[in-house]
């Protein structure tokens, strides 16, 4: 295969969990390995000073994650294209540091390990990585990809992984939905003679933290998505929140010990939780066993029938989406060819037991697909999808055409909070609509248009997209005016805006400000140079942002001097401040960040008293409990809370427990003698 | 819906090739589709200069667009009438601003041979939404209800026949180029499609209600 290197596209799956490249090669697709030889790379990205580079991805990250949890980052994925409130929920179980001061609306900012980073930044890094892997894989650069997102993410959430790639300096030829790219991998169009197949096949992709289920229809090679539905909060995360909660109430109640307010033994646990899960898909049964501070040690066993009974609820939660995805279809479950299975949480036979059920495939003699690895599926498609965009003849590709939909209606919002339907759920993209708009005063010079996406009756209940303001329409008696405005979703199911007013002719402006999102401008900035000089990236972005935190410091204390309480003070705390006040001064000039946090640390710990009093006095200014606001309450810090806790396997609480679905769980504790809590002092 | 007046985008049916008929074939609809994707969908153009990508763009969407409109009966023929002359959602631009000035959410002007039967509907769905409010059940109101969806499903598979029958004279007059049977005709399919999209309407509304 003498593939020009130029024309090369990569197909990448961008995971909450794992990420992984793919390429063709000799008309197959292949998984590229990184140095270590695994094709996998752990989405987890740390800013730590002792990795080598000052950051590290993928597995070397995950050993950040277990020394020093604030300085690394995973499941980041569920954080793209989303707002404030919309992640309020998620810091209760992932230990996300968000940024102070972060207003509704705003994009979402991290703080790991000293820097400030957006969720598509984060995501970079990773692409960067799975680029640097290719690159080494096939001796040459790599700049062009195809990217999978979970075919449920709306416009926001795609917006986001585009800007991604862009800002690991990718050209990002499409977003493929995972589904779709599976799809593709297990070529289904085909018999295993080359002949084309007809057929209606179902993809369940169920992730780490996302859910989709995918209906096309395939016919000579063009795969035609009839519907779609999903979850994007949904996954194996949920699953190992529920052990989680498990061993924190264990824990708490047989050791009195509150393991949630350690973070590096929180995922420490987390880690061992993940492993008796991966265990539970293969063993009847699994131990969970962790060393505490202090040399104590938890360890319990847990049974395949008490975990089927613990998780049941969250799989079941899969079943909604697939059975409205047929509905959508037209379709009964019977009329379901082939179901194809993706994603590791698919590994758990009681996932693999429902979703045959569902699909009635063993009345009818027929098997779910996992011949390919659920891990690598997405990955492979992309690929294929990357060549047929490469432009290059391939036999393998040419025929090949994927018509993929937009998994949520496009609306805008009409009198009285409305949604007035534009695009249907489920449409083929690239779709469009066409709307008409008018004034309701005279000489009206603007119109504010609402987008939203979602199914929901009120705009409250949709996802807000953007907010447009269309201006400089011709002053005219109310209702005179006519502006077109053409809503077009692309190929990758990202939404584009044209406006124009049809009486005077002219081209109205649109001025997008989309909800959620990062502009242009700010994407431009974010671009990272190569792998490579990531490093010296970061060294000036450390030192930047602790100028800026010097910079806040000096003047909130600057002022404190003008306050009543600085008298309060004693002539050697003065002395002592304005010392502290001018190396941190001196040290803005400085070049290497370590020496700027240093002095903020002298000033911060002079001030404390300052601080103190001032706090007393109701005076609240700058200084003080401003390092003490952090979103979280550190990992899980709410996970252990009475109304997700199952408490599964405290016997001490079977009888006080209410809720019904445990309940099983509960019994099946109670009647297995052999998997009491263990919890020794050794 | 409205739709588009874009300059020179041609209209759905000679997009296909087809002549302004109702009643099509819906595989040889889709086998048309599926040869037109290969062509113009935007995957094909990935690797060309940013102008044809963007045509690409254009015209594949207005292929998706076409075939999600004829594909679907009602939307082909609403999309017919409109093409005639006819906006569908002028039939309610009076409830809009009805609406619009009481404030209040649209509601649609019933035909008026269902006035009554309409009034008293909407009357029982409000007791069963009251009953639900409360945490009750209201037996006698869900048996009317339950008789009402009936009666209303049946108006509806009744009106798609009838439907059909029209779509037949519709293109028959085409054929023949009978200008003022085509013009009864359409007049025709315009009220149907009204007392359609009512009983569709109620029907919705009552199985909600008694969910
Ligand atoms: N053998 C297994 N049994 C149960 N869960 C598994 C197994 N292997 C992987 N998983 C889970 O699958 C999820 C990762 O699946 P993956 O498809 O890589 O997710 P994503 O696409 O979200 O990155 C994780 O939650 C992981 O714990
Ligand atoms: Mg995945």
């Amino acid at each position: 295969m003498a593939e020009n290197t130029q024309h090369r596209v990569v197909g990448i799956d961008l995971g909450t969990t794992n990420s992984l490249v793919a390429i063709m090669q000799g008309g197959v697709p292949v998984v590229i390995p990184g140095e270590d030889g695994s094709p996998i790379v752990p989405s987890v990205v740390a800013f730590d000073q002792e990795t080598h580079a000052g950051f590290a991805v993928g597995n070397a990250a995950r050993e950040v994650l277990l020394t020093a949890p604030g300085n690394a980052v995973y499941s980041v994925k569920r954080l793209m294209g989303r707002d404030l409130a919309d992640v309020e929920p998620e810091l209760k179980l992932f230990p996300f540091k968000l940024a102070d001061g972060l207003q509704p609306g705003e994009v979402l900012k991290l703080n790991i390990g000293g820097l400030t980073l957006t969720p598509p930044e984060v995501s970079a890094y990773v692409l960067l990585q799975l680029k640097k892997n290719a690159e080494r894989f096939l001796g040459g650069p790599v700049t062009k990809a195809v990217i999978t997102v979970p075919a449920y993410f709306n416009d926001a959430q795609r917006q986001a992984t585009k800007d991604a790639g862009r800002i690991a300096g990718l050209d990002v030829l499409r977003l493929v939905n995972e589904p779709t790219a599976a799809a593709l991998a297990y070529g289904l169009d085909k018999n295993a003679d080359g002949s084309a197949r007809e057929g209606i096949i179902a993809v369940y992709d169920f992730g780490g933290g996302t859910f989709d289920i995918s209906i096309l229809k395939l016919h000579e090679g063009i795969f035609e998505v009839i519907s779609t539905g999903g979850d994007t909060h949904l996954g194996g995360d949920d699953i190992d929140n529920l052990l989680l909660a498990v061993a924190i109430d264990d824990i708490r109640g047989d050791l009195g010990v509150d393991i949630t307010q350690d973070p590096a033994a929180m995922q420490a646990l987390r880690k061992v939780v993940i492993e008796a899960k991966i265990e539970l898909s293969a063993a009847d049964s699994a131990r969970l066993a962790v060393e505490l501070q202090g040399g104590r040690l938890y360890a319990r066993e847990i049974t395949r029938a008490q975990f089927e009974g613990l998780i049941a609820s969250v799989i079941e939660r899969t079943a909604a989406p697939v059975r409205q995805a047929l509905k959508d279809a037209d379709l009964s479950p019977e009329q379901i060819d082939e179901v194809v299975m993706v994603g590791g949480s698919t590994r758990v036979p009681a996932v693999r037991t429902l979703v045959s059920q569902l699909f009635g495939l063993e009345a009818r003699g027929k098997k779910l697909h996992t011949e390919l690895n659920p891990d690598e599926v997405v990955a492979l498609g992309a690929a294929v999808q990357a060549q047929i965009l490469s432009g290059t003849e391939h036999a393998v590709t040419n025929d090949l055409l994927l018509l993929d939909v937009t998994p949520l209606s496009l609306g805008i919002e009409a009198l009285g909070g409305v949604v007035a339907k534009i695009i249907q759920r489920n449409s083929t993209i690239p779709a469009s609509a066409t709307e008409h708009f008018t004034t309701g005063v005279d000489g009206q010079t603007t119109v504010a248009i609402h987008v939203l996406q979602g199914e929901r009756e009120l705009a409250k209940d949709c996802r807000s997209l953007a907010r447009f303001d269309l201006k400089g329409i011709p002053p005219m008696v109310a209702g005179l005016p006519r502006i077109e405005v053409k809503f077009l979703i692309d190929a990758n199911g990202i939404l584009h805006v044209s406006a124009r007013e049809q009486r005077s002719g002219q081209q109205a402006q649109v001025e997008v400000k989309p909800t959620y999102g990062l502009t242009d401008e700010q994407v431009e900035t974010m671009i990272l140079d190569s792998f490579d000089n990531a490093e010296s990236d970061i060294e000036a972005r450390l030192v930047i942002e602790a100028r800026n935190e010097a910079n806040t410091i000096l003047e909130a204390t600057r002022k404190a001097r003008q306050q009543p309480v600085w008298q309060q003070l004693t002539a050697d705390e003065h002395d002592a401040i304005n010392a502290a006040l001018t190396s941190v001064e001196a040290s803005l000039k400085s070049e290497d960040h370590k020496v700027i946090r240093n002095t903020i640390a002298q000033l911060d710990q002079h001030t404390r008293r300052l601080a103190e009093l001032m706090m007393d006095s109701a005076v609240s200014g700058a200084l003080g409990g401003k390092k003490m606001a952090t979103a979280d309450e550190g990992l899980g810090g709410e996970i252990g809370a009475p109304t997700t806790a199952p408490h599964a396997f405290a016997p001490a609480q079977i009888s006080e427990s209410e809720d019904s679905s445990p309940a099983d769980v509960l019994q099946a504790a109670e009647n297995d003698p052999e998997t009491p809590a263990e919890s020794t002092e050794d | 819906m409205s739709q588009a007046n874009t300059l020179a985008a041609p209209d759905y049916f000679s997009l296909f090739e087809l002549p302004r008929h109702l009643n099509l074939d819906p595989s040889a609809l889709e086998k048309t589709f599926y040869a037109k994707s290969r062509r113009l969908h935007p995957d094909r153009f990935a690797a060309r200069p940013l102008a044809e990508q963007e045509a690409a763009l254009a015209a594949s969407s207005q292929l998706n667009d076409a075939y999600r409109t004829l594909k679907d009966p009602i939307a082909r023929t609403e999309y017919l009438l409109s093409l005639e002359g006819v906006q569908m959602d002028e039939q309610s631009r009076a409830a809009t601003d009805a609406a619009k000035a009481a404030g209040t959410a649209k509601k649609q002007v019933a035909p008026p041979d269902l006035l009554e039967e309409a009034f008293e509907l909407n009357m029982q769905l409000e007791e069963m939404r009251m009953a639900k409010k409360m945490g009750e059940d209201d037996p006698a109101t869900r048996t009317e209800l339950e008789g009402a969806r009936e009666r209303f499903t049946a108006m509806l598979h009744e009106l798609e026949d009838k439907l059909h029958a029209l779509w037949n004279d519709w293109d028959t007059h085409t054929e023949a180029g009978e200008e003022a049977a085509k013009t009864s005709t359409r007049d025709a399919m315009v009220a149907l499609l009204n007392r359609r999209s009512y009983a569709r309407n109620l029907v919705r509304d009552v199985n909600e209600a008694l969910d």
